[in-house]
C-alpha cells in the first residue's frame, strides 16, 4: 500500500516522542515503530536525567557543558554540548510539567543525585545534577511522553519494521516499511523523515540493550550510501550484572555504593583519586578490566569473565528500597542476591554507541559538507556529536528530550515550505525490490543462530573495553566472512503474518554493517580516547586524531574520512579526575 | 539441565483449533524462559512466534501464562518453574487477548481501554513559567506504585472478571485511571469521576485479587481500586 505524510518519524521511544509532539502540529505525522509504544529502550534507563537545575546546590549549565567535553574526551562538538546544557534544564521542568513524576526533594522540588563525571567548578567534586524518578527515570519520561502523544493524537503504526529510504538526489522522498502483522510492504512517502531508531549494543555478547537495538536506522542510510560518524566510540558500562549484562544504574554510586576487588580494596582510589566510582564510565570500565586481569576479580582467574563487587548494602534497606527499587527487584530475580544485604556481582556490559548518523544540532542529517534535505536524525542513533568519545551518565536521556524537540521543531519548520514528496519510479522501484527480497529470504537457508552468537562472540573479544591492532583486525576478517555468508541465511517461516524469523534476520543484517562500522573505524584510529582504549597506543594523540570519523559503507569494504572538531570552547587538556 | 518446553501453538489463518509442541532445550538453571524461546527460534523452529525485547522485566513485551500462571516470560528463570532434567514448563498465550500467532495476542482493545481512562496529566493550575510544580515526597507516594505499570497485560489475563463482564475496563487501565486520580497536580476524579465510577470501571472488580498475584511489577492493584472507590464515594459525598 502507499501511504502519504508530511513527517515520518521512526522509532517511538523518547526521542522520536518528543519529536511527534513537536512536529505534529505542523503537518500529518505518523510514528512507525517495529515495537508498540511503551516498549521502547528508552524505558530501560535508569538512574537519571542531568541538568544543572541546582534545587541541592549550586550548579549551571556551563560546568554541565564543560563536564560533557571533558567527559567525551575533547571529541564533543562544543556548542553542541552547551545547547544540551542549557536546554536540559527547560527539558526537565517541561517533562514534570507534562506529569513526569521526579522524586522529591523535602520542599516538594525535583530530586536530583550525584552522577559519574557530573561535577562543580570544572572538576572540583561531585555535584547533584542528575533529576531522578526512584531507578525508572527512563521508563516514567517514555510513558510521559507517550500519555502526551495520546492527548494530542499523534498516530502510530504499530510493529512496522523500515527496511529502505527512497532518496531524490540528496532529497529523501519516502521509506519503504515491513508491516509485521500482514507481511505487506508499504511506500510511505514524506516531507520529512526522523531516525530515532536506538542504540545497536546487540552486536556485542553482553550488552545492556534491549533484543530490538539493532542499529536500524544507521544502517539503513549507510547501505544508500551516506557516511556514520565516530563508529568506533561504544561504552562500555562498567556495573552490569554478572554474564546477563543487564544494567545496574550508576545511581547505586550515585547514591554511595562503591566497588571492591576480592582483597576488600576500594580499586577506584589508585585510578581516580578525586572522583573515585564516579569516575566516567569509559575509566570505571577500564579500571575493572583491569583489575580482572590482575587477578583482582572475585574468583581470581585473571580472565575478563571474572567480576567485581559493588556494595551498596550499607546504604540500608531504607535507601536501597526508595532510591533504587528496581534494581533491588533485578538483584533478588536474576542473581538471589539482595542488594540491602550482599554487594552485586558486576562486570562491564557493552551500553551505548556513542557514534551514528551525523546530524547538526538542528537533528539534520549532514557530514559538514552535504546537507541531506529532509532527513533528520535524533536520539541514540544520532552522532550530534554531544557525548564525543565517551557518553556522561544521564546525558542520554537529555540528549533524547533536548534534541528530539529541536529536531520536531526543525521539521515542523522545514515542512511548511518544502516541495510535495514524490517517490515517483525511484519508490517503486525500491518497493518492487523489497517485495523480492522478503520473499527470497522465505525459501530456507540457515538458521540466523550461528551468525548471530559468532559475531557478538568477536566484537565483544576483539573490540571490547581494551583493544589492539591484532584483534581488531581478527574481527575485521571475522565480520567480512559473516556478511559475505550471509546470502545463506534464510526464513523456514514462509508465512506472511508475523513472520519474526524474517525481522530477525534484517536485523542481523543491521547488526553485521555496522560491526563492520565499528571495527574498521577503531582500526584505523591509532590512539586511546575516551571508549576507545588501544593497548597498542595508549595515549590520547590530539596532533593527529583530534577529528570525528566518518565511515562508509562500499560494498564489502569501509572507506574513512575524517571531519574536525569544534573546540570553540574550551581548549583540549589531559583529562584527569 | 535439560527442559521441555510445551507450547500452544495456533495460527488463527490456517488452524481451526490450537495444538501444542514440545521442543526439548538444554538450559542452565539460570536461563530466562526467554532465553529458552529465543534459542528455539534461532536454532530449531524458525516459526515460532512470540514478541519479545528489553529482556529484564521493563519493557512488557513477553507477557504469557507459564505454567498457567501470568508471567513475563524475560523475568522468569528455568529454575523458578523447573527442578529436575526432563521437567515440563507449559507456555500459553495470554487470556482475554486475541491469539495472533502462538505466544502474540492483539492488544489493540487492551489498549484502547487504557487510552480511554484519559491516561495523561490535565493540571489543576498553569505550570509555573521555568520551574516546577512542587509536589510533597508524601503525594508523590501516593502514586509511586501505579507509575511502575509496564502494561504488560498479565493482569488483564489472570482477572476473573473480564470472564463475567467482557466490556470491563480491566486492572491495568484502572491502574492507569488511579495514577492520575492520586496526582496531586491533576485535577483528578473532576475529570475522570465518569470514567472510573461506572459498573465497567471501579464497580466491576470484587477483589478476586488475581491482578495483584500477577503484576510483575508488584504493584497492589486491588488496593489501587479499592482506594478509587472510597475517593469516589468520598468525592460524591462532597468530603473531598
Amino acid at each position: 500500500m502507499r501511504f502519504d505524510y508530511d513527517v515520518v518519524i521512526i522509532g517511538a521511544g523518547g526521542a522520536g516522542l518528543y519529536a511527534a509532539l513537536e512536529a505534529s502540529g505542523a503537518g500529518k505525522t505518523a510514528v512507525i515503530s517495529k515495537l508498540y509504544p511503551q516498549r521502547s529502550h528508552t524505558g530501560a534507563a535508569q538512574g537519571g536525567i542531568g541538568a544543572a537545575l541546582g534545587n541541592l546546590e549550586e550548579d549551571n549549565p556551563e560546568w554541565h557543558a564543560f563536564d560533557t567535553v571533558k567527559g567525551g574526551d575533547y571529541l564533543v562538538d562544543q556548542n553542541a554540548a552547551v545547547i544540551l546544557a542549557e536546554e536540559a534544564v527547560r527539558a526537565v521542568y517541561d517533562l514534570e510539567n507534562k506529569g513526569l513524576p521526579f522524586s522529591r526533594t523535602p520542599e516538594g522540588k525535583i530530586d536530583q543525585r550525584r552522577f559519574g563525571g557530573h561535577t562543580r567548578d570544572f572538576g572540583a567534586a561531585a555535584v547533584k545534577r542528575s533529576c531522578f524518578s526512584a531507578d525508572r527515570t527512563g521508563h516514567m519520561i517514555l510513558q510521559t511522553l507517550y500519555q502526551q502523544c495520546i492527548k494530542n493524537n499523534v498516530s502510530f503504526h504499530d510493529e512496522w519494521q523500515a527496511v529502505d529510504v527512497v532518496m531524490d538526489g540528496s532529497r529523501i522522498t519516502g521509506i519503504i516499511a515491513f508491516e509485521l502483522s500482514t507481511g505487506e510492504l508499504h511506500l510511505v512517502s514524506a516531507k520529512a523523515v526522523l531516525f530515532a531508531t536506538g542504540g545497536f549494543g546487540r552486536m556485542f555478547k553482553v550488552t545492556s540493550n534491549a533484543i530490538a537495538n539493532t542499529g536500524d536506522g544507521p544502517a539503513i542510510l549507510a547501505r544508500n550510501g551516506l557516511p556514520l560518524m565516530d563508529m568506533e566510540f561504544f561504552q562500555f558500562h562498567p556495573t552490569g550484572i554478572r554474564k546477563m549484562g543487564i544494567l545496574i544504574t550508576e545511581g547505586v554510586r550515585g547514591e554511595g555504593g562503591m566497588l571492591f576487588n576480592r582483597h576488600g580494596e576500594r580499586f577506584m582510589e589508585k585510578y581516580a583519586p578525586t572522583l573515585l566510582d564516579l569516575a566516567p564510565r569509559d575509566m570505571v570500565s577500564r579500571a575493572i578490566i583491569t583489575e580482572l586481569s590482575r587477578g583482582n576479580g572475585i574468583q581470581g582467574s585473571g580472565a575478563i569473565d571474572d567480576w567485581v563487587n559493588l556494595d551498596a548494602s550499607h546504604l540500608g534497606k531504607e535507601v536501597v528500597e526508595s532510591k533504587i527499587p528496581d534494581i533491588a527487584d533485578f538483584c533478588r530475580t536474576y542473581l538471589g542476591v539482595d542488594p540491602a544485604v550482599e554487594p552485586m556481582p558486576v562486570q562491564p556490559t557493552a551500553h551505548y554507541a556513542m557514534g551514528g548518523i551525523p546530524t547538526d544540532v538542528d537533528g539534520r542529517v549532514t557530514d559538514g559538507t552535504t546537507l541531506w534535505n529532509g532527513l533528520f536524525a535524533a536520539g541514540e542513533c544520532a552522532c550530534v556529536s554531544v557525548h564525543g568519545a565517551n557518553r556522561l551518565g544521564t546525558n542520554s536521556l537529555v540528549e533524547l528530550i533536548v534534541y528530539g524537540r529541536r529536531s520536531g521543531q526543525a521539521m515542523a519548520a522545514y515542512v511548511k515550505d518544502a516541495p510535495a514528496a514524490n517517490p515517483g519510479s525511484a519508490g517503486n522501484d525500491k518497493l518492487a525490490h523489497w517485495k523480492k527480497r522478503i520473499e527470497a529470504l522465505k525459501k530456507g537457508g540457515k538458521k540466523t543462530g550461528d551468525s548471530m552468537e559468532a559475531m557478538k562472540e568477536t566484537m565483544m573479544t576483539n573490540v571490547g573495553v581494551y583493544r589492539t591492532e591484532k584483534n581488531i583486525q581478527k574481527a575485521v576478517k571475522d565480520i567480512t566472512a559473516l556478511r559475505a555468508s550471509f546470502g545463506e541465511i534464510g526464513a523456514q517461516d514462509r508465512d506472511a503474518h508475523f513472520n519474526m524469523e524474517v525481522l530477525s534476520i534484517l536485523e542481523l543484517e543491521n547488526l553485521l554493517d555496522l560491526s563492520l562500522h565499528t571495527s574498521a573505524a577503531a582500526l584505523a584510529r591509532t590512539e586511546s580516547r575516551g571508549a576507545h582504549s588501544r593497548e597498542d597506543y595508549p595515549e590520547r594523540d590530539d596532533a593527529q586524531w583530534l577529528k570525528h570519523t566518518l565511515s562508509r559503507l562500499d560494498k564489502d569494504k569501509i572507506k574513512l574520512d575524517y571531519k574536525p572538531v569544534d573546540v570553540s570552547r574550551w581548549e583540549p587538556k589531559p583529562r584527569v579526575y | 539441565m535439560n527442559v521441555i518446553l510445551d507450547i500452544n501453538r495456533f495460527d488463527p489463518e490456517r488452524d481451526s483449533e490450537s495444538r501444542r509442541e514440545r521442543f526439548e532445550v538444554c538450559v542452565e538453571p539460570t536461563d530466562r524462559v526467554l532465553d529458552a524461546l529465543i534459542h528455539i527460534s534461532r536454532y530449531e523452529d524458525g516459526t515460532l512466534a512470540f514478541r519479545k525485547s528489553c529482556a529484564h522485566g521493563i519493557c512488557g513485551s513477553d507477557a504469557m501464562r507459564i505454567n498457567g500462571k501470568e508471567r513475563l516470560a524475560c523475568k522468569t528463570l528455568i529454575r523458578d518453574v523447573a527442578e529436575a532434567d526432563g521437567d515440563i514448563v507449559t507456555l500459553d498465550p495470554l487470556n482475554h487477548f486475541p491469539v495472533q500467532k502462538d505466544l502474540m495476542v492483539d492488544q489493540s482493545e487492551f489498549l484502547a481501554r487504557f487510552r480511554a481512562v484519559e491516561p495523561y496529566l490535565n493540571p489543576k493550575e498553569a505550570p509555573p513559567p521555568n520551574g516546577e510544580f512542587y509536589q510533597s515526597a508524601q503525594d508523590r507516594a501516593l502514586i509511586d506504585d501505579a507509575t511502575k505499570c509496564i502494561n504488560c497485560g498479565a493482569c488483564y489475563s489472570a482477572c476473573p472478571k473480564l470472564d463475567e463482564n467482557p466490556y470491563f475496563l480491566g486492572p491495568a487501565a484502572l491502574v492507569a485511571a488511579a495514577r492520575f486520580v492520586f496526582d496531586s497536580r491533576d485535577k483528578g476524579l473532576d475529570e475522570r469521576l465518569k470514567i472510573v465510577d461506572d459498573a465497567d470501571a471501579i464497580w466491576s472488580c470484587d477483589n478476586h485479587f488475581d491482578c495483584t498475584r500477577v503484576c510483575p511489577r508488584e504493584i497492589k492493584i486491588t488496593k489501587l481500586i479499592n482506594l478509587m472507590k472510597r475517593t469516589v464515594n468520598k468525592y460524591k459525598e462532597g468530603q473531598l
